[in-house]
This record gives C-alpha cells, sequence and structure tokens, in this order.
C-alpha cells in the first residue's frame, strides 16, 4: 500500500470507527455531530465550539448537556465526533485543492 | 479534565500503568496520553495509529519538520498543550530550540527553507480559515515541495486539528516545562503508538 494510502486508511478507520461502530450515543446523534449540524439545544452549543472554536468551551457547556440528560460517556463520544468531523472536512478541502492544482498529473 | 470519567473512569490496570509511569518519569501522566487509554476501541487506538503515522510513517520531511508543523497548527488553533508539547518536541527533534521559536514568532522571516515556509502558510490558512485553494496548493508545489509532501502535511494537520479540539474541549492540564520536556523525549523515543 502506497504511503499516502496508509496515512487515509487509517484516517478513515477512525472517522469509521466513530460513526458506525457502537456507542453510547446513538448513530444518528454522532452523525450530527460530526457534521456539526441538526442538534437540538444545549447539545448544539457544545458540538458547535468543539467544531469551530474549542478554546472557547466552558464548564458550562458540559454542565448544560449533561443536564439536558446526556451522559459523560455520550458526551465524551459527541465531542470527539465534533472533533474529527471538523478535521474530516480541512483534509477533504486540503486534499481537493492538491488535486485540482496537479490536475492531468500536471504540477502547476 | 472537563469529564469526570477522562480522571477517574479507567480500569485498574490503566490505573496502575498511570502509577507506573508517574513513578518512573515523575511527572503525572499528560491529559493528551490519558486520553486514549479511555475507552480506547472508541477512539483512542485508531487515533494512535492515525498519528502515528502522520508523525513517524514513512515521508519526506523530517520529524523535527512534521512536529513543528504540529506546533505551527497549534499555534493557529491557540491551544496551550499542544503548542508546549510540539514546541518541545519540535525543539528536540532539530536540537535547535531558536529554530522552532522564530517560525512560532514570525513565519515569514524564520531561518528555514522556502518549502517549508510556504507548506506552513498553507497549513494555517487550511486551520484559519477552513479551506484552501489550488493557487495556495501551486504556491507550495512551486516552492519545490512534492504532492506526497503536501498529503504528508495535511495528514499532520488533520490530527493535530483534531487533538488540538480535544485538548481544548476537555481542558487538558497545561504541564511544567520539565513535564513537556520529559513527554517530548517520550514522544521522539516512543512515537504515537
Amino acid at each position: 500500500m502506497p504511503d499516502q494510502d496508509k496515512k487515509r486508511a487509517a484516517h478513515q478507520a477512525l472517522v469509521d470507527r466513530v460513526l458506525n461502530g457502537a456507542g453510547r450515543a446513538s448513530a444518528e446523534q454522532r452523525a450530527r455531530a460530526f457534521s456539526n449540524d441538526g442538534l437540538a439545544p444545549p447539545l448544539d452549543a457544545l458540538v458547535g465550539k468543539v467544531a469551530t472554536t474549542p478554546t472557547l468551551v466552558t464548564e458550562a457547556d458540559f454542565a448544560a448537556a449533561k443536564a439536558s440528560g446526556f451522559s459523560e460517556d455520550q458526551l465524551f463520544e459527541l465531542v470527539i465526533c465534533a472533533a474529527v468531523g471538523e478535521s474530516a472536512r480541512l483534509y477533504e478541502a486540503g486534499l481537493a485543492a492538491l488535486a485540482e492544482a496537479t490536475l492531468n498529473g500536471q504540477v502547476g | 479534565m472537563r469529564l469526570d470519567i477522562l480522571n477517574r473512569g479507567y480500569r485498574p490496570g490503566t490505573k496502575l500503568l498511570f502509577a507506573l509511569i508517574r513513578l518512573v518519569s515523575r511527572h503525572p501522566v499528560p491529559d493528551a496520553a490519558k486520553l486514549v487509554f479511555y475507552r480506547p476501541d472508541f477512539y483512542g487506538a485508531r487515533a494512535k495509529a492515525f498519528t502515528h503515522e502522520a508523525m513517524r510513517g514513512p515521508s519526506a520531511w523530517s520529524v523535527g519538520d512534521r512536529e513543528l508543523m504540529a506546533a505551527y497548527v497549534s499555534q493557529v488553533n491557540e491551544s496551550a498543550f499542544c503548542i508546549a508539547a510540539h514546541t518541545a518536541t519540535a525543539s528536540q527533534a532539530y536540537r535547535d530550540g531558536s529554530k522552532v521559536a522564530a517560525v512560532l514568532a514570525d513565519l515569514e522571516s524564520a531561518p528555514i527553507e522556502d518549502g517549508l515556509r510556504a507548506t506552513l502558510r498553507m497549513l494555517g490558512r487550511l486551520t484559519r480559515e477552513g479551506q484552501v485553494g489550488a493557487a495556495d496548493m501551486r504556491a507550495v508545489l512551486a516552492a519545490g515541495v512534492s504532492p506526497q509532501q503536501v498529503e504528508d502535511a495535511l495528514a499532520v494537520c488533520v490530527a493535530f486539528n483534531t487533538t488540538d479540539r480535544l485538548g481544548d474541549a476537555f481542558g487538558f492540564e497545561v504541564l511544567s516545562l520539565e513535564g513537556f520536556e520529559a513527554g517530548a523525549k517520550y514522544l521522539l523515543r516512543r512515537g504515537y503508538r
């Protein structure tokens, strides 16, 4: 397996696991956290911060999500899905730009 | 950390391992290391495999270059734990802390090769803005970086955009300088597996 494929395969294995493997949060909730889309308050605030402004996450974000019924294990999974999801979008954007720049095998 | 399970929810064998690490290293186990031990089947096992491949797998970039990319991406994200951890690791890998400090202070004037500079500039833009275009990539390629090196750099960027977010969200505790130096030594000896 070429080296770049090993890196991408290892990344894809992580994405597949957090989205499709067994979890305490439902697969639907994990998919929504991954895409940072379609979650209800107050979880949407926590997940949105993890994706876009993670330094602004506070104890209160976790407390509000727990008060709305999520367990710590569910929040562990959903925060991870949000982080892995945002990073996966960066990967796609970077690889797409590289592919465009090297179209037809031409560099430049 | 902000979830009790990440402070106290480990299996007895794992707790024993943490105690052993504290005893031998004389430093607390870094939160970044603890996180991958919590329910490793969900995140830790595959995260470690991907990060190790990105940071230590075959690449035309040196280990020092990749650790510098990790520090730089973390700086763009303002992620305190990872900035310190990978500044220490890049500095040890290069045996040149001033080079790393210069890059983090001002990328444009730092004494590094143009290809690495162009790559860091592109990773910074992707991390800051969430996107890059073909023109950004052409600028990197024109600086002498191969498409394969760009892919390798993207993998580093993705690994640390994930870890930075988790560090900030879960609230990784920032260690002492000595703690980060010990962690860097470990990462250079053993990698991320």
